[in-house]
C-alpha cells in the first residue's frame, strides 16, 4: 500500500489517506480480504496522530469500503464494484453539469465546449 | 472512553501567580501536547498530577483514581520525565539506577539496558558529567522502563537536537503502539506536536484557553493575511490577535471570514499560541 501526505494541499490528513486508500481499492491494488495497517501503526508510519488514522478509518468503513474485525485488523471489504463504478459515473456528472452550466452562463457554444473537453483529454 | 487522566477545577495559589479553574482529561491510548508561553502554568500542573506540590481546590484522576489517596499505586504506573531532573550529582548513572530500581515493581532490566544503549548513555559516567540533553534521555529510559501506562513529559525536547527530537517522536509512536498507553508532553516547540499530538491543552496565565482535538483546532482557527488598508477597525476587533507591518498584517481568527479576497490559511498551533498570548484584542 503506498500512502503519501502533503501538507500543502490544503486538504485534511484524514480525507487524504481515505481518498488515498479509496483510489487504491478502486484501481484494484488494494483486494477484498487484504489487511490493511492497525490504525496505531500506520499513524507511525506517517507519522500523524492517531485520532487522524482513526477517523480516516471510521470514515472507510462507514462506507463500507474497509471492515474492521475486534482484536484481528482492518481489512477490505467486499465491493460491490458495478455500483461503485455507478457512484463514480454520477461524480464525474455531476462536475460536468458544473462546466456546462457555467459554459452556458457564458455563451459558449457546444462545439467550444467540445474542444475544450478534447484539448484536457488529449494532454 | 476511559481516561489516562482527568482533571477537574484544579486551583492552585501562589503569591504572584495562579492556576485557576483548569479542567481537561486525556482519552486512554492518545498522545495529549500541553502548550503554551513560558509561565502559564504547564510545569505547575504537572507537578500537581505527580503531587509534587498540593493543589488548593478540585480533583485529579489518574486510571480513575484519586492521586493523593492512590498516590503509590499510581506512580508505579506513571512514567514522569522531569523539565530539570534531580539525581545525586556524585553517582554514576549505573549507582544511580541501582539506587532507583528497587522502588519500581514493574522493572524491567533489559529494557532499561536497551534504551541505555539505544541513548548512547555511558553507565560509568557520572551524573554530574552528563549534558541537559543526556539527562533527558536517561530520564526517560528510566521512565519507559518500569512498565508505566501514562507518560508524562515536561519539556523534553528543550536542549535536545533535532536528531534526538526525531527519534524521541519515533519512541512515543512505539510507546502508543500499546491501546493501553497514554503520553502528556508539555512544550513550546510546538512543531514537535504538530505531528504527534492527538490532543493540544492550551494554558495562558494560568488559565485553560481550549483543549481539544488538534484536528478540530487546526481547522476551527484561520490565519489571515493582507495588505496595510485590509486591517479595518472592524476587522481588529474581530481577530484574537495580530501583527502588523508597513507592507501588510497577519492576523489569527476563529474561522473563516466570509466576505474578503483576503488570504487565508490554516495555522500552525505556533501560530495559535502566538497570536492568542500577543494578542492584543484577547478577550476570553
Amino acid at each position: 500500500m503506498r500512502i503519501v501526505l502533503s501538507n500543502a494541499s490544503g486538504q485534511n490528513i484524514y480525507e487524504q489517506i481515505i481518498d488515498q486508500i479509496k483510489d487504491a481499492i478502486m484501481k484494484g491494488d488494494l483486494n477484498p480480504g487484504d489487511a490493511l495497517p492497525s490504525i496505531r501503526a500506520l499513524a507511525r508510519d506517517l507519522r500523524i496522530s492517531v485520532v487522524s488514522t482513526k477517523r480516516a478509518y471510521d470514515e472507510l468503513e462507514a462506507e463500507a469500503f474497509i471492515e474492521t474485525i475486534p482484536g484481528k485488523g482492518s481489512f477490505v471489504a467486499t465491493q460491490d464494484t458495478a455500483l461503485m463504478r455507478e457512484k463514480r459515473l454520477h461524480g464525474i456528472e455531476v462536475k460536468l453539469s458544473e462546466a456546462v452550466l457555467e459554459a452556458r452562463l457564458m455563451g459558449l457554444a457546444f462545439d467550444e465546449i467540445a474542444q475544450m473537453l478534447r484539448i484536457l483529454w488529449e494532454e | 472512553m476511559e481516561n489516562a487522566l482527568e482533571i477537574k477545577s484544579l486551583r492552585k495559589d501562589f503569591k504572584t501567580f495562579s492556576l485557576r479553574d483548569i479542567s481537561f482529561s486525556l482519552p486512554k491510548g492518545y498522545i495529549m501536547g500541553f502548550i503554551g508561553p513560558n509561565g502559564a502554568g504547564k510545569t505547575t500542573t504537572l507537578k500537581l498530577i505527580m503531587n509534587l506540590i498540593a493543589k488548593d481546590g478540585g480533583s485529579i484522576q489518574a486510571f480513575g483514581l484519586d492521586h493523593v489517596a492512590y498516590e503509590r499505586e499510581i506512580k508505579q504506573r506513571i512514567g514522569f520525565v522531569h523539565d530539570q531532573p534531580v539525581y545525586y550529582e556524585q553517582l554514576s548513572i549505573k549507582q544511580m539506577t541501582g539506587l532507583l530500581r528497587p522502588f519500581y515493581e514493574c522493572w524491567d532490566e533489559g529494557k532499561y539496558q536497551d534504551y541505555i544503549k539505544r541513548f548512547d548513555l555511558n553507565p560509568a559516567k557520572k551524573i554530574k558529567e552528563l549534558s541537559k540533553g543526556m539527562k533527558t534521555k536517561y530520564s526517560l529510559a528510566l521512565a519507559l522502563s518500569h512498565g508505566a501506562e501514562l507518560l508524562i513529559m515536561d519539556e523534553p525536547t528543550s536542549g535536545l537536537d533535532p536528531i534526538f527530537r526525531r527519534e524521541l517522536l519515533d519512541i512515543l509512536y512505539e510507546v502508543i503502539q500499546l491501546e493501553e498507553n497514554s503520553i502528556l508532553f508539555s512544550s513550546h516547540i510546538t512543531s514537535d506536536l504538530d505531528r504527534v499530538a492527538d490532543y493540544i491543552t492550551f494554558l495562558h496565565g494560568g488559565q485553560l484557553i481550549f483543549s481539544e482535538e488538534k484536528d478540530s483546532l487546526l481547522t476551527r482557527f484561520t490565519l489571515v493575511k493582507g495588505g496595510p488598508e485590509d486591517l479595518t477597525q472592524a476587522l481588529k476587533k474581530d481577530l484574537i490577535g495580530f501583527s502588523q507591518t508597513p507592507v501588510g498584517f497577519e492576523g489569527l481568527s476563529s474561522g473563516r471570514l466570509s466576505g474578503t479576497d483576503l488570504v487565508q490559511e490554516a495555522p500552525s498551533l505556533e501560530d495559535i499560541m502566538f497570536y492568542y498570548t500577543k494578542g492584543r484584542a484577547y478577550v476570553k
